[in-house]
């Protein structure tokens, strides 16, 4: 190892820490916040930024081309599948009540609901 | 000591803390929705972990590995949350205590 520093090493070694402290700040969310939607807006921060950074200093120490060919899909899968995840919980949470009602400043769903049951029962010209 | 291997340090110390408080709300948290949500982060940090191996040790054996964890997470989350039922509130927890 050279005396003085390399530059690459220095801005891998930023990017793992980036990673690491978004993983914290999911944790620390998950304690803190009150309800499972809420701690749903937490987890989701690690992992899409932090995988980016984490991969980003992979490929940064690896130097090679064939290294960005495996983790663009990995990204990109991420990025297709999060939301999925995402959806499903949040819609498990909305219906069977898993949130604190008088933490919601307006809940548009119910709006929707009621529009949608006028609709129906209103005869169709 | 250079800022190199400090900065190496605290990255493994932040995935450490992030892990411990990631576990007390899989132990802790009222719903099964909550412990699914903390159960996703448990993996997304696993995923970092293998990732942090990786640039501090300078190989990338363990990328196919994070491909599939990355494609593969979700459908733990999705087949849970498929079958939350409605009595699983967090206002509703009688707590049995057994004889330890």
């Amino acid at each position: 190892m050279a005396p003085e520093i390399d530059v690459i090493d220095i801005v891998a070694a930023l990017l793992l820490v980036l990673g690491a402290a978004l993983s914290v700040a999911a944790g620390v969310g998950l304690i803190r916040f009150p309800d499972a939607l809420s701690r749903m807006h937490a987890a989701t921060k690690p992992q899409i930024l932090g995988l980016i950074s984490v991969l980003a200093a992979v490929a940064l120490e690896a130097g090679n081309w064939a290294t960005l060919l495996v983790i663009a899909p990995t990204i990109l899968l991420q990025l297709l599948v999060s939301p999925m995840s995402a959806h499903m919980i949040g819609r498990a949470g909305y219906r069977t009540g898993n949130y604190r009602r008088d933490l919601i400043v307006h809940d548009e769903l119910v709006d929707d609901v009621e529009r949608a049951s006028e609709e129906d029962a209103a005869p169709r010209s | 000591m250079s800022i190199l291997t400090l900065l190496h340090v605290l990255a493994g110390v932040l995935l450490s803390a992030a892990a411990l408080l990631v576990l007390y709300r899989i132990v802790r948290g009222p719903t099964i929705l909550d412990r699914m949500i903390a159960s996703d982060v448990m993996l997304t940090t696993l995923i970092l972990v293998l990732g942090t191996e990786m640039a501090l040790n300078g190989h990338t054996r363990t990328l196919p590995v994070v491909l599939v964890l990355a494609g593969t997470a979700v459908f733990g989350s999705i087949a849970v949350a498929r079958y939350v039922s409605k009595h699983d509130k967090a206002h509703d927890q009688h707590e049995v205590h057994h004889g330890s």
